[in-house]
């Protein structure tokens, strides 16, 4: 039968440990944008355990297929351009896991996702992790670690960061945080985060 | 599952010309059961040439539906789940009132005396046809093509009428591009002799003209792609040139028949008011402004648009969700790869089905029982 749809397999949330973050952070019932939202996991989870007004931007078709197969709204687009189509305040949360060292335009992107929502959470993988440091400083190039799996003519990564180099975006733009949760695997991180944490999670509040 | 098509009538209907059709009969096709609540009806409306029977085989010769593949138990739009209708345009010549149909006040065919209709008058009718099963409120309306611009007006016109829409390959407007290939066809069917304004059911129908329009149709359906792999060069039952203009290559061979088939199907009136529909189409009613069309709606919406579609580019989908997403919608999208062209609505349909599926039960669920 031509109609045959192969269940794709449910990716676990607990092999991203910045998810389950994530979605405690997401109050109930509130309207969520994820932006890169890959097959729709964190999407659907919240839509069923927090019924939320669920919407997602997913580039790649193979995977819309999949988030629109699961139920969940999602446009396929550009996150660099598809913001610009938002009213203001149009969500509570905006969320990009994942992904702002794939973005062309970092700056733009955090300020749209300021004014699309009024709250954004941003997580990204960190640059000044010291196993990136070592590798850097020992081998002399493009590190390849855990984090950053990729050879440098590969790799979606287009800009490095690491958290110290987050915090002074957000101060030097007027981002307020609210919070910032900072992961090694699936333990929480308080100590020396930024050569300590391979994973943060950022919320930003209203910009001021 | 063998369907037969029934035929419903309504003493009259106002059209957007102004003119009243009276009386008019609808021809159409149901297949699975509505629930209890009434809540699990979901309209198919065809494109261009398509007709009611939507699926299964037909009581009468076998005959496959036009979206077989996409309609019936276990399909993207589940029959053991939900209620699907399908009915024959207005204007058609597949059991729904059209030019060749007898016009009660002289007992001839209306011929080129019917009125000019609109896609909002399909529409109109249909929205009649709904009420009369009892419906008054659709899980989904669901069309490609032509079918995906009167997928877009019921949203449009009846908001309150319907859950979510999936309109697939098409546009919200019809395009210069797409009106020139309807006036082709158009002029190619007026000048056929035959044709004699319109004035030939007693007589031969204008098989020429008809049969050209739907080759140049057939162009368009299909990709640079598609041909090439379908046909490329190959000559057809030969091995070298005729020197002459008898059929030399298969794509020549397949261009005929389809339009020779055609003729025996298709009434050339009904291609002349049909594609007058479609031009006419134009969501924004020329002002250019989609947003405001679309300002009421809290319609759920899945568009659909194919990678190697020329005919209705995937641009035009696009317009449609970037308008939805102003508004706040509650829109999917997926523009979906393929190498078929326009065609690919019809043929391509594994990805097409999981794209449905999954939204038609996310829709569904929604639902509350009363």
């Amino acid at each position: 039968m031509s109609g045959t749809v192969i269940e794709s397999p449910r990716v676990s949330l607990e092999e991203r440990p910045d998810f389950s973050v994530i979605t405690q952070i997401i109050e109930p019932a509130t309207r969520v944008l994820d932006l890169g939202c890959g097959e729709g996991e964190v999407l659907a989870w919240l839509v069923e355990n927090k019924h939320v007004l669920a919407r997602g931007v997913e580039i790649s078709p193979s995977l819309v297929r999949k988030a629109i197969a699961r139920g969940v709204s999602v446009y396929q687009g550009d996150i660099d351009e598809g913001l610009a189509d938002y009213p203001d305040g149009a969500f509570d949360y905006v969320i990009l896991s994942q992904t702002l060292q794939e973005t062309r335009s970092p700056l733009e992107v955090v300020s749209e996702m300021l004014r699309v929502g009024r709250r954004a959470i941003i997580s990204f993988p960190n640059f000044g992790h010291w196993n990136v440091r070592w590798s850097m400083l020992f081998t002399g190039q493009a590190p390849k670690t855990k984090l950053f799996p990729y050879d440098w003519y590969n790799s979606p990564n287009i800009h490095f960061l690491s958290i110290q180099d987050f915090e002074n975006l957000c101060e030097q733009h007027g981002f307020p945080i609210e919070k910032r949760y900072f992961l090694a695997g699936s333990s929480r991180i308080r100590m020396l985060p930024n050569l300590m944490a391979q994973t943060a999670v950022f919320l930003l509040g209203p910009k001021r | 599952m063998v369907v037969e098509t029934q035929i419903a009538q309504f003493d009259s209907i106002a059209l957007d010309s102004g003119a009243t059709l009276m009386p008019v009969e609808i021809a159409y096709e149901a297949y699975g059961r509505l629930n209890a609540e009434k809540s699990n009806g979901i309209l198919i409306t065809h494109a261009f040439t398509g007709d009611a029977h939507a699926a299964g085989v037909s009581h009468d010769g076998g005959k496959p539906g036009w979206w077989d593949n996409m309609i019936g138990p276990g399909k993207a739009f589940d029959t053991d789940r939900y209620f699907v209708i399908c009915s024959n345009v207005l204007g058609g010549c597949q059991g729904t009132t059209g030019p060749a149909s007898i016009n009660p006040a002289t007992g001839k065919p209306y011929a080129m005396s019917f009125p000019v209709i609109t896609i909002r008058d399909m529409v109109r009718l249909q929205r009649m046809l709904v009420l009369s099963l009892g419906i008054t409120r659709l899980l989904a309306v669901a069309g490609g093509s032509m079918g995906g611009m009167q997928a877009l007006e019921w949203a449009v016109s009846y908001p309150e009428m319907l859950l979510s829409c999936i309109p697939v390959a098409t546009t919200w407007r019809h395009s210069a591009q797409q009106i020139a290939f309807n006036e082709v066809g158009r002029q190619s069917i007026m000048a056929d002799p035959d044709w004699n304004q319109g004035e030939y059911y007693d007589t031969k129908p204008p098989a020429r003209g008809l049969a050209v329009a739907r080759m140049v149709g057939h162009i368009t359906y299909m990709s640079d792609e598609s041909m090439r792999e379908k046909f490329g060069r190959r000559l057809r039952e030969k091995d070298k040139f005729g020197f002459d203009f008898g059929v030399d290559f298969e794509v020549e061979s397949y261009l005929r028949y389809r339009g020779s088939q055609f003729v025996s199907r298709f009434d050339a009136n009904s291609y002349l008011y049909i594609t007058k529909a479609e031009d006419y189409f134009d969501l924004a009613n020329g002002t250019g402004a989609l947003a405001d069309a679309f300002r009421t709606v809290q319609t759920r919406f899945l568009v659909i648009s194919f990678t190697s579609d020329w005919l209705y580019p995937s641009y035009q989908s696009q317009e449609i969700v970037r308008v939805l997403r102003r508004l706040n919608g509650d829109v999917a999208y997926c523009d979906l790869p393929s190498n078929y062209g326009h065609d690919a609505f019809l043929v391509d349909v594994a990805e097409q089905t999981e794209l449905v599926r999954g939204f038609l039960a996310s829709t569904a669920r929604t639902v509350r029982p009363a």
